[in-house]
């Protein structure tokens, strides 16, 4: 059991180090991000957006809100500043995009126009939106709107035919407000709750055709103008949106071609330049590859450092420093109980390899913790797990019924679980001591001297922590 | 028909207000005034903003910069002129050889890419050219997949008058292939030009359908196809340039089109594609009508680039 006392210990350094906090984050090096300790990673930052394609300005502007933001925070301690303002890139990049709701108007009958430049996807967005809103209940009607792309009629009606959802045509006319209006009329006569107007691509510099999609916008009044944009667009994505928003004053951004592997950090340019939410994206060529928009996962793609990223979100997860200080305050207060234990044992646990974490310790160096421990550190938590609540708090409730019980309950013998209550009440012993002031002169000196003394052999050779006491401190 | 150079400088007029203060004629760092280091920050803003991406860009800022530490009266037209040449240099051999049709009868065309990046459109307008131009032209349809992309290039081949062979929605693409090489070998074609659906460079089983497009071909004639060219959205950022090396790896590339160059894009990925694999660039798209084909020149965009007369 020496070795449960020994990850005990641990666990309770942990709490120890947490509260006396800056003082040993600055022992291992960094306890701030600051500009200096921020620096390298932020160039970085920049660089691996601009790559993805973000808008110069962009993303410069975005690096320094957030290292701005960022100045000052805590870094926490398994990990570096670097990574972790790499992290919080990460997080605000999810949030930049993820702003805005990805719902459509909740309306019926709802009129969605769909506006971009050539070859983004429009057509088959319109048709994959028909689709996908079928499902919640829509009635749609896709309205040919583009009378310039050769067979961009037949195209829209094909796809039409497929997903079975009548399509209005006109190839008689190229007055495409006209056509939108008697669309509309038309697909009210078919009692049809979703309407879809799918566009031709143009340029947005294009006077002539933006003027065209504005006089459309003007007869249809949609409840959604959805601009499709490639997610592989390069600086001009900026002037793309901005331009399309100030025209028709954009609702959403789909995203198309996300099937493939463009990093897509036009859709950060879109979105930082118009605020306008995205909401869908394209993911293949069929009529079903179609999503709502995921912030998190594009924020990953764009940035393309997920590794760091999951590095530093498994250090927040595991270091629960709440827990940590609730469990630390009880053990200054005497109201220490096996389920605090529990808990604790189960924090240490949450870090992962043992013998990693003793590393990550100060003063445990060269500790020494292998399979034997973690079987026994399960066993110990097979014993605490088998009692009542109420043992767990009330310890001394354990009588030898309960003992014998409890040893049936997890598969130990009864002098496993003696052991265990016996160093529970070491530890406590142990603890009360360290609460005074030669326990705080314990850790000073563990401190300077960078190592536990008489620890040298592994936890087995902790003197006293057998018996009872612990003479050497 | 508008040059390839004032319908360029056209779109840059019309562009925004920062591009046109820096690349533009008048007023911008560009122009006759003298530079100074938020002029030289300006442009370093203009080249990523024409996705030259990042090497190519700090090649041209570090030139300039080195003439501006030895001339401290350095203005922004010397800077442009720069400019221009460090980009100059870095396309040599950037344009399409001379006689790059061939002897062979009939020289095939394969044009290549991702979706929506302008094949078919393409294809019409090649085809046109090489009929304006007196030489035999078939067009095949060899995108059997997308909804509508037969009744798309019917309607080309109709409106141009051109000899199309095609089949029927979700065909071999390989067999149209085959076939349209009969039709153009019957007819005394010189030119056989294949339209073939968008795929994306990411996708295994499409790029095998290309490879199979070839080997069919090559049941005709072993050095088949000739050509075969890599339609590039010239709006779309550095994925191009992954684009480019999928599509080489796969197909064997030579050479490229870059489309869509009459909106505000600089097309600046194309820098890095050549960089990388050395592909002409046969022609630019300027436009959605037949004529809006032009052969690329490394004069003319880089001179629209930096504002520089011709
Ligand atoms: N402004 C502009 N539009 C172009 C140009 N070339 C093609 N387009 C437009 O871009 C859209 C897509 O062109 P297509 O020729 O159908 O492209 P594609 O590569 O065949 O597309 P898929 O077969 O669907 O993959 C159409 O609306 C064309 O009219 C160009 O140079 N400039
Ligand atoms: N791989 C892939 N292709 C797409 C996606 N969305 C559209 N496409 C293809 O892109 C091309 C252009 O799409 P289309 O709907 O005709 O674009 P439009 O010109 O904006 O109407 C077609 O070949 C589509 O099949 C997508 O999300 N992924
Ligand atoms: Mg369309
Ligand atoms: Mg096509």
């Amino acid at each position: 059991m020496a070795a449960f006392l020994c990850v005990y210990l641990l666990g309770m350094l942990e709490s120890l180090t947490d509260r006396m906090g800056q003082a040993l984050r600055n022992l291992r090096g960094v306890g701030k991000l600051t500009e200096d300790n921020m620096a390298e990673a932020l160039k970085e930052v920049r660089t691996a957006l601009l790559s993805a394609d973000v808008h110069f300005k962009v993303a410069r502007q975005f690096v320094e809100d957030v290292r701005q933001a960022a100045m000052g925070q805590e870094v926490l301690k398994s990990v570096t500043p670097g990574q972790q303002i790499i992290k919080i890139i990460n997080d605000e990049l999810a949030k930049l995009l993820g702003e805005g709701t990805t719902g459509l108007a909740d309306k019926k009958p709802l009129r969605i126009m769909m506006v971009g430049l050539h070859g983004s996807g429009k057509t088959t967005t319109s048709a994959k939106l028909a689709k996908r809103l079928m499902k919640d209940g829509y009635k749609p009607a896709l309205i040919a709107c583009d009378v310039y792309r050769p067979a961009a009629i037949d195209q829209l009606e094909t796809l039409a035919k497929q997903i079975e959802v009548p399509c209005y045509t006109d190839r008689t006319s190229q007055d495409v407000p006209k056509i939108g209006r008697t669309g509309w009329d038309w697909a009210k006569e078919q009692e049809r709750n979703l309407i879809i107007f799918d566009t031709a691509g143009r340029l947005q510099i294009d006077e002539d055709l933006i003027g065209e999609i504005k006089k459309l916008k003007d007869k249809i009044v949609p409840d959604e103008v959805l601009l499709v944009a490639d997610s592989a667009l390069g600086q001009e994505a900026v002037n793309v949106a901005k331009h399309f928003h100030e025209a028709v004053n954009l609702t959403g951004i789909v995203l198309t071609k996300l099937d493939g592997d463009a990093r897509g950090g036009a859709a950060l340019s879109m979105k930082a330049i118009t605020g306008v939410p995205i909401k869908f994206m394209g993911t293949g060529e069929k009529t079903d590859d179609f999503d709502i928009f995921h912030p998190d996962r594009m924020a990953q793609r764009i940035l393309g450092m997920g590794d760091v990223v999951s590095l530093v979100e498994k250090a927040q997860e595991t270091i629960d420093e709440e827990e940590a200080e609730r469990l630390a305050k009880k053990m200054q207060s005497n109201e220490f109980n096996l389920e605090d234990m529990l808990a604790q044992m189960r924090q240490v646990k949450k870090m992962g390899n043992l013998g990693g974490l003793m590393k990550m310790m100060p003063g445990m160096n060269g500790i020494e913790i292998g399979d034997r421990e973690e079987t026994q550190m399960r066993r110990t938590e097979a014993i605490i797990l088998s009692m009542t609540p109420t043992e767990r708090q009330t310890p001394r409730l354990l009588n030898a019924s309960r003992r014998k019980r409890i040893a049936d309950g997890s598969g130990v013998e009864v002098k496993d679980v003696n052991q265990l209550i016996k160093q529970f009440q070491q530890m406590q012993k142990m603890m009360k001591m360290m609460r005074g002031s030669k326990g705080k002169k314990m850790m000073k000196k563990m401190q300077s001297m960078g190592g536990m003394p008489g620890m040298g052999g592994g936890c087995g050779g902790l003197p006293g922590m057998g018996g009872g006491g612990l003479p050497r401190f | 028909m508008k040059s390839f150079f004032s319908k360029f400088k056209e779109g840059l007029k019309r562009s925004t207000p920062t591009f046109q203060k820096i690349f533009g004629q008048v007023g911008g760092i560009f122009s006759g005034k003298k530079l100074d280091a938020a002029s030289i920050d300006e442009l370093e803003e203009a080249l990523y903003g024409a996705d030259f991406g990042v090497e190519t860009a700090t090649e041209i800022i570090d030139e300039i910069q080195a003439a501006y530490r030895k001339d401290k009266e350095l203005r922004g037209q010397d800077a442009a002129r720069i400019g221009a040449r460090v980009l100059e240099r870095v396309l040599e051999g950037a344009e399409a050889p001379e006689d790059w049709l061939g002897e062979a009868d009939p020289a095939v065309i394969c044009l290549i890419g991702v979706n929506g990046s302008g094949k078919t459109t393409t294809t019409a307008k090649l085809g046109w050219k090489f009929k304006e131009e007196g030489k035999g032209v078939v067009l095949g349809a060899c995108d059997t997949f997308r909804a509508a992309a037969n009744e798309q290039i019917k309607t080309w081949a109709d409106r141009l008058d051109l000899r199309l062979v095609a089949s029927h929605h979700n065909a071999d693409s390989a067999a149209v292939a085959y076939d349209a090489w009969q039709a153009a070998k019957g007819d005394n074609a010189k030119v056989l030009i294949l339209d073939t659906a968008g795929r994306l460079h990411t996708k295994g089983n499409l790029m095998e359908e290309l490879k199979k497009i070839r080997r069919v071909l090559q049941k005709h004639d072993e050095t088949a196809p000739h050509h075969a060219w890599l339609v590039v959205d010239g709006s779309l950022g550095s994925n191009s340039i992954e684009q480019a090396r999928k599509f080489h790896e796969a197909f064997g590339l030579t050479g490229l089109i870059v489309t869509k160059l009459d909106g505000t894009s600089r097309g600046g990925a194309l820098v890095g594609i050549y960089r990388e694999l050395q592909l002409p660039i046969y022609f630019v798209g300027l436009g959605e009508a037949k004529e809006d084909l032009q052969p690329f020149s490394v004069k003319n965009y880089t001179n629209a680039l930096f504002g520089l007369e011709a």
